[in-house]
This record gives structure tokens, sequence and C-alpha cells, in this order.
């Protein structure tokens, strides 16, 4: 083989300047299914054999007839595959991630991975006594009393998996209050509004409640009049997000509040929504009953495709009792769990939540302070009215409701006219821009704005991140004039290049396990 | 997978020049004097050039009448017209009748340009046997049958031809125009055209978000059960939703018209007047069911005057039931619902809010105007 032995000019080592646009491209590996990748007899694994004969200690019900139908595989073919997956990706860490609006996609600092993989809080036991756990759970009193003066409110649960769950737990302790009162058959309705995080209305459903939704008026907040119209002695609660998905703070909050109140119901404010608002207001000051927090958005622990995510519901003195069980208290020289709260709602999930997110959050918000949680809501809402600015200048884009006033931390955009005009969706834009090396999300359903997409750039990105990201959006949109088809067949450069989304949302054909896939898809 | 076309070369004359629609050959000539131009040719070669792109067909051959009926339309979006009927000079609404005859039998999705009078002309011709598609083209689009413009129809040709769409049956209206120009409006439901149900507000590919979602229709079906009790009668005026909504509790009610529903599911009274309806929800306790029409909002009034003021009356506020899906809302685009029952009082004591059924326990508070 001929070497080259040439020396090194300066031009050879100049640097490259940064791309304006980038040119990604996934890997393809067409990778099978570890079942489909299975080879009898193929072990990763060898499994001593027992010293004691089975029949005496597994009683005949527990043992399995034959052996299950896992995949057989040695190890490093299943280190392999995962890597080629890994690689088949588009994650948090590798794109400028302010497209998956709601989500407050915000940087999840590594070191705080290192504290929650120290042997003190990895090796842990949820089952340890008390009195060898004493740090753990001061972390754990120490984070609520930071949401406690973060959100005005007098108690938290940090026990809920996922801001669902956190939601779950308020409507739960919704109920118990009115049926300590006798009222629990008579408030059978809960208020949410369109704009609100869904999971208001899906959880205040699970939980059996009958649910009123309120339409955006013609400056895009929910409709005054519909609620005074929707409240009575039947109102549990109003549900509501504010700042709502169309990222404008709702001025006339305290007014909500205020008619529920009236009318005998409580007020939970979802503060998903909430990283524009740190040390800006509070849920207590609106007159909020009880609220939550998603840990996983406001507060930098990864979302839950990154691990298990976790909520904090939080409440007034009013409804402490309703608390999940146990609580974290501290004596003054001791921290303890307390299980003795008869009117508690029980357990939402085993155990005290999850313990490392809850490490994370607290790590985070000690690493940033009171100033810097207000700064970092500061620079979010800067970030989105800048990249406000640049998506507005596209043609084609428009921010619907309220023209001209600024935004919280995001923005649901409409491409209604881009797609009157040149038959190209929003959802092609989205897949259009992967081949840019990021994405974008549309909306929940229904689709409210036509032809939507949502973005939220909070403060973990820079301006040269937001220009290079309203550069792509800008290009995607020429080309859907110019070159439509491009737009339309997108994404070129993915490993999947569009998923069939009929056969994901038919109950007849989606498979999310490997069961299903062969009864459903494979006919065996 | 064959197409049709059919262009009303005259729909939308009279829109431009402010004569609220082009009905009837003074009209036309008026609007031609006052400068009107057609473009209902041009508009229906946008929505063929969508297809065209979509499909990749060169090739592709459209069936078609001659000249502006639609092959010009055709050459111009660079397909290949195949020519099955000649009209006459100038062109009438029979024109359009006879054309829609001819090619209904030859074709899987018969696309025609123009507007509520030429979808009342097609429903004429060819009521459900064939998938159709309007071009909007007209003054007055009143009906539930046309793309939202003339590329996506030209979109929903083409992801018909890919298949898996489903078919709905969408509302045919119309304006007695004579009346609009002496500012009074008065709209009709003529019948139900088969159109493919791909809701143009609403993303593509979510079956979830259809104007007409299973799983919301089946619950405000159980809603409905459930108030209703085995005893009453359940009052369903017409629209695709309510429809669906008999289809759900194992009903088989005719397309056309206000249908009654007896406690144990079956059809009590089929297209009822409103004489023979104030009879039988005053002989016993009756639920009304009705559902906005979709992208406009008239909830009373349109196309449902069988469900009188005197029926209103006579069932009540809290048993007349307004019900349509999360996605039909989202449709209006923030319009209210609109009544217009011909008795004033009865007007204003249903305007204001009320809680649209959505879902098994899921209503909106939506304004009525």
């Amino acid at each position: 083989m001929k070497t080259d032995h040439s020396p090194v000019t300066p031009a050879d080592a100049k640097i490259a300047p940064k791309p304006p646009l980038r040119r990604f491209h996934q890997a393809s590996w067409d990778e099978p299914l570890l079942f489909e990748m299975t080879s009898p007899g193929e072990r990763g694994v060898l499994v001593p054999e027992p010293d004691v004969p089975l029949d005496d200690t597994l009683p005949a019900a527990l043992r399995r007839a034959e052996p299950p139908a896992l995949p057989e595989l040695s190890q490093p073919q299943v280190l392999r595959h995962y890597l080629r997956l890994s690689q088949e990706n588009l994650g948090v860490d590798f794109n400028i991630d302010v497209g998956q609006g709601t989500c407050t996609m915000k940087y999840s600092p590594k070191v705080n991975d290192q504290f929650i993989r120290d042997p003190r809080i990895a090796d842990l036991h949820p089952l340890q006594d008390e009195r060898t756990v004493q740090g753990v759970l001061e972390i754990i009193y120490r984070l609520e009393g930071l949401l406690r003066e973060i959100s005005g409110m007098d108690r938290f649960s940090l026990q809920p998996g996922a801001g669902s769950a956190a939601i779950y737990t308020n409507v739960s302790m919704i109920r118990a209050y009115f049926a300590a009162r006798g009222e629990a058959e008579q408030r059978d309705e809960i208020i949410t509004t369109i704009f609100s995080h869904p999971s208001n209305a899906a959880c205040a459903k699970t939980a059996g409640f009958k649910v009123i939704t309120l339409y955006p008026d013609a400056d895009g907040y929910p409709d005054i009049e519909a609620l005074k119209q929707a409240v009575g002695p039947r109102t549990a609660a109003l549900l509501i997000t504010n700042p709502e998905d169309t990222g404008l703070f709702n001025p006339r909050i305290e007014e909500f509040v205020r008619i529920v109140h009236e009318a005998g119901g409580l007020c939970a404010y979802d503060q998903a929504n909430a990283n524009g608002i740190l040390g800006i207001t509070r849920a207590r000051d609106a007159g909020f009953d009880l609220c939550h927090f998603n840990l996983h958005k406001t507060f930098s622990t990864p979302h839950a495709c990154g691990g298990p995510a976790a909520g904090a519901s939080g409440v007034t003195e009013a409804l402490a009792p309703y608390l999940p069980t146990p609580t974290v208290e501290f004596d003054g020289t001791r921290y303890y769990l307390d299980d003795d709260r008869p009117e508690s709602v029980g357990k939402i999930r085993p155990f005290y939540g999850v313990v490392p997110n809850l490490v994370r959050a607290y790590a985070w918000i000690m690493s940033l302070g009171g100033a810097g949680l207000r700064e970092a809501a500061e620079i979010a809402v800067l970030n989105n009215n800048y990249l406000m600015k640049k998506v507005l200048e596209i043609r084609g884009a428009s921010a619907p409701y309220a023209p001209g006033r600024p935004r919280i931390e995001q923005v649901r955009y409409s491409w209604e006219k881009l797609a009157e005009e040149t038959g190209v969706h929003s959802e092609d834009l989205g897949l259009r821009a992967a081949d840019f090396g990021t994405h974008y999300w549309t909306s929940h359903h229904p689709f409210v704005v036509p032809e939507p997409m949502t973005l939220e750039p909070t403060e973990s990105y820079s301006k040269a991140d937001l220009d290079e990201y309203a550069a792509i959006l800008a290009e995607v949109a020429r080309e859907a004039y110019e070159d439509p088809e491009t737009v339309r067949t997108a994404p070129h450069r993915s490993t999947v290049h569009r998923a069939r989304e009929d056969v994901q949302d038919d109950p007849a054909t989606w498979s999310v396990t490997w069961r299903a896939y062969r009864r459903k898809i494979l006919g065996a | 997978m064959r197409f049709g076309l059919v262009v009303n070369p005259v729909a939308g004359l009279g829109g431009r020049v402010g004569l609220k629609g082009s009905d009837g050959a003074a009209v036309q000539e008026k609007a031609r004097a006052l400068g009107a131009t057609p473009r209902a040719s041009e508009r229906a070669a946008l929505a063929l050039s969508e297809l065209r792109s979509r499909l990749g067909g060169d090739e592709l051959t459209v069936l078609t009448a001659a000249g502006a009926m639609g092959a010009d339309a055709v050459a111009a979006a660079g397909l290949v017209p195949d020519v099955r009927y000649e009209p006459g000079d100038p062109t009438t609404p029979a024109d359009t009748v006879r054309a829609a005859t001819a090619l209904a039998p030859q074709v899987d999705l018969l696309l025609f340009a123009g507007g509520d009078g030429t979808a009342r002309d097609v429903l004429d011709a060819v009521g459900l046997t064939v998938p159709v598609l309007g071009v909007p083209t007209g003054v007055k689009m009143h009906s539930a049958v046309f793309g939202a413009t003339p590329r996506a129809a030209g979109e929903a040709a083409a992801l018909m031809a890919a298949g898996g769409v489903r078919l709905r049956e969408a509302e045919v209206m119309d304006l007695d125009e004579d009346a609009v120009r002496t500012g009074r409006v008065s709209a009709r439901l003529y019948g139900h055209l088969r159109v493919p149900d791909i809701p143009v507000r609403v993303q593509q590919r979510k079956m979830g978000s259809s104007i007409t979602d299973p799983s919301a229709v089946s619950g405000i079906a159980a809603e409905l059960a459930a108030r209703q009790g085995p005893s009453g009668l359940l009052v369903l005026g017409p629209g695709g939703t309510t429809r669906a909504i008999a289809a759900a509790l194992g009903a088989d009610v005719p397309v056309m018209g206000v249908n009654v529903l007896t406690g144990d599911r079956r059809v009590a009274a089929a297209d009822v007047s409103a004489a023979e309806l104030e009879a039988l929800v005053r002989a016993s306790p009756a639920w009304i069911a009705v559902t906005p029409i979709g992208g406009q909002g008239f909830l009373l009034g349109r196309g449902n005057q069988q469900i009188s003021p005197a029926v209103l009356r006579a069932v009540g506020r809290d048993r007349f039931v307004v019900v349509a899906t999360e996605a039909k809302l989202a449709s209006l685009g923030g319009r209210p619902l609109l009544v217009d029952t011909g008795d004033e009082d009865l007007d204003h004591e249903l305007r204001g809010y009320l809680p649209v059924l959505t879902g098994h326990g899921k209503f909106a508070m939506y304004p009525v105007r």
C-alpha cells in the first residue's frame, strides 16, 4: 500500500468552517428484532444447575411446563444489536432539540448522572431500615422544601412516576377532599381547556370524572364566558395549564380561579409548562389549591425514554391529609417515613418515588440557586421570542392568536398558508427537517391550530443553535415552494423513510410486543 | 383507479363581482358584463396537477366531458382527456347531470369542479353510487363535499388511489340565491354524496382524528342510550355523525331526514315531518340529538327544519343534546354554532353556551350564536 509522506501544509491543517446547514445521515442497519436473530442453542449466559432439586423448592403451579420462548443469542450479538439501534436515532443529545414543543427539552447535566451512579445512591434498597438511608431521605425532604418555595404550596409528594401520575394523584386527592365533605357523588365534573396538557382530561376520565372542555376565544385564551356557564354544584375542579400550548399566558387566571372557588370547586395548576415562569409567578399566589411539576421537563431530569420520569404533586394545607403515603418527615434529629396517614389516597407507585430523578432534580436546582432558576426562565422566554421572530420571517409560517403579543416559553405555529399554496403539510416539513439533523412535533389532537408546529427553545440553546434551527426551517419551507416532491417524500437520509401511522393507530394492527406482532402482523 | 372529471365552466362567475352566486343564465350574463372571467377550469387543472404530481403518472387518463366541461382542464394539467360526453353551447345544469350520469359507471372517483349548485346536479345524477369529491370553484360552498382548496382535492384523490381511505356520507346543502340577494338566508339539505373521509383541518393519516372517529362516536352513542333509557325515544337529526351513532346503536337509519329510534334500537319512524315528529314527542318522553354541519356550524334551521320550534319546546332544552367529535369542533376553526329555527324567542333561549357531547363522559362548553 502506498503511503503519502508529503508534508502537511497550512491549508490542510486549517479547520473546516461550520457548515451553514448540516447534512445529516442516519446509520441504516436494517436491524432485525432479537427474536428474529435467534439461533437455537446459542447462549449469552450459562446458568449453573441448581444445587437443590427444584421439585422441593418451587410449587408445581409456579413451574413452567416448557422453557419460555426467549431469543437465544451470545452477548456480543446483543451488544452489537443495541449499539446499532442507538445509531439509528435522532436523540436529545444529538440534535438542536427545540422541536419537541411542550416537552421542555433541556440539557440534562451529565454530572448529575454521576451522583446517581454513586454506590451510596445506586446500591440502596427501598426496604432498607430508614436509619440507614438518612442521606437520601434528607435529599427528598430538602427537594420538597425547594418545590414548596418555587410554587408557594404547603406540601408535596414526590412519589408519582411522571407528570400524568402526578395529575392522577391530584385528581385522586380532589375526590378524597370532596368525599370527606360528603360531596363526592355530587361533584363529578372536572373542567379543563383544549390547549391545556391533555393529561388533565385523560386523568380526570381515568379517575371516573366527567370532563368539560373549554375552547379558545378569538384571542386564543380559554373562553371565560364558557367557564362561567360550565361551573356549578357539580364542579369538582378546574385543571388548567398556564401558559397554554400556544405559549400565551392567561392574564385573567386569578379570575378563573375565583369563578371556580365561588362555585365550590378546587383549582389545580398543571405546571408541566413551568419553564418560563420559574421565580416569576407561583401557583399559590394565583390562588390554586393544587399543582404539579414534571421533574423531567422543568427540572432537567431525563425524559421517560432516558429512564423513568418523575412528577411532583403540591397542595395547600387543606389538602395535605390526602397526599400519598408515606411522606418524608424530619423530627429535628432524624428523617423518617410517615405511614400513619389515615386520610391519604394511598400509594401512587411503590415505595417513595423514582429516587435517582429526585437526586438529579435536587442537584440541578442547587447548582442554579434561586437567582439562577429565574435567569433560566428569562433566557427560555427570550430564546422563544427570538426564535418566533425568525420563524415568522419564513414564507408560509404564522403564529395564530394574539398577533404581536410576546409568548412565554413555546409557540404553536401554523403552516396553513404554506400548505394551501404548496400542498405540503406540516408533518412533511418536520420529516424533511430530519435530513438536516433535527425534527419537530406538530400538536396534540385534534388540530385546533391547522397545520401545526410546536417549538419550545429552552435556556439550553445558544443564539447560534436557534439561528441554525431557523435556517433549517427556512430551507425546508423554500423547498416546499420550489421542490415540493422532495419534502413530501422526506426523510431521505433516515433508516425508515415513512412510518405507516395508520398501522400504529389501528387497534387491529398496532403491536408493541413480539407476541402481538406475531399474532396481528405475522398471523402466527 | 379510474378518475372522472366534470367541470361547471360558469361556477364562481358571480362571486368576485358580488352577485352571491352564479345560478341562471341572467346572473351569468350580468357577471360577465361586470367583468367576471371563468376560473373553474383553471382551478380544476390545479387539482389535477396536484394529483399528477402525487401519482407521478404522466400517462394518466381522465374520463371527462369535452372542452370547458373538463377536457381543457385535463389537458392543461398535462394529463390525457378521454372525452365521454359532448355538452351543448352554452352549457346548462342539465349538461352537468348528463355528463356525471355518463361518467359514473366508468370511474372509481368522480371529481367535479363547481359550487353547491353543481353538487346538487351531481347528487341528482349519481346519488351514493360512486365516490365523488368537489374541487371548490363556486361562490356558495356550504356543502361538506369539497376539498378545502383545489390542491387539497387533488391530494385527497391521490390518497384514495393509494388505498386505505374510508368513505363518508357528506351533506349537500344549497342556499336560495334569490333570497340571499334580498338579505334573507335560507338553506336546505338536499341529500348526501359519498366522499373520501380526509378532513382537511386535521392530520391526514390519523384515523383517530376523523370527524366520525369511531371511539368518540361509540362513546356518544352509549351516553345517549343511557339517557334515553328503555322506554324513551331518541330523535336523531341528519348528518354523518348521527348516522354513525345510529349504526353504533345497531340501527340502520335512512340517509336523509330526521329519524326516531326506540329504546330497543328499532327505527320508530324514518324521515319524519315536523308534524309527525311533534306528535311522537308529545306522546312519549324523547331526547333529541343533533350535530352541527361540519366546517360551517349550523345546528338548527339548515337541513333539519323538521325539528321545529314546537318540537323543541315540547321536548325541552334539557333533553336537547348537541353531539360532535372534538375533531368536528376543531374543524369549525373557532366559529360558533348557529341557530335559526324561525322562532326568534327560541333562538334567543338557545344562544349563549351549550354543552356539546364529544365522547363518553366528555363535553365541550361551546358558544351558540
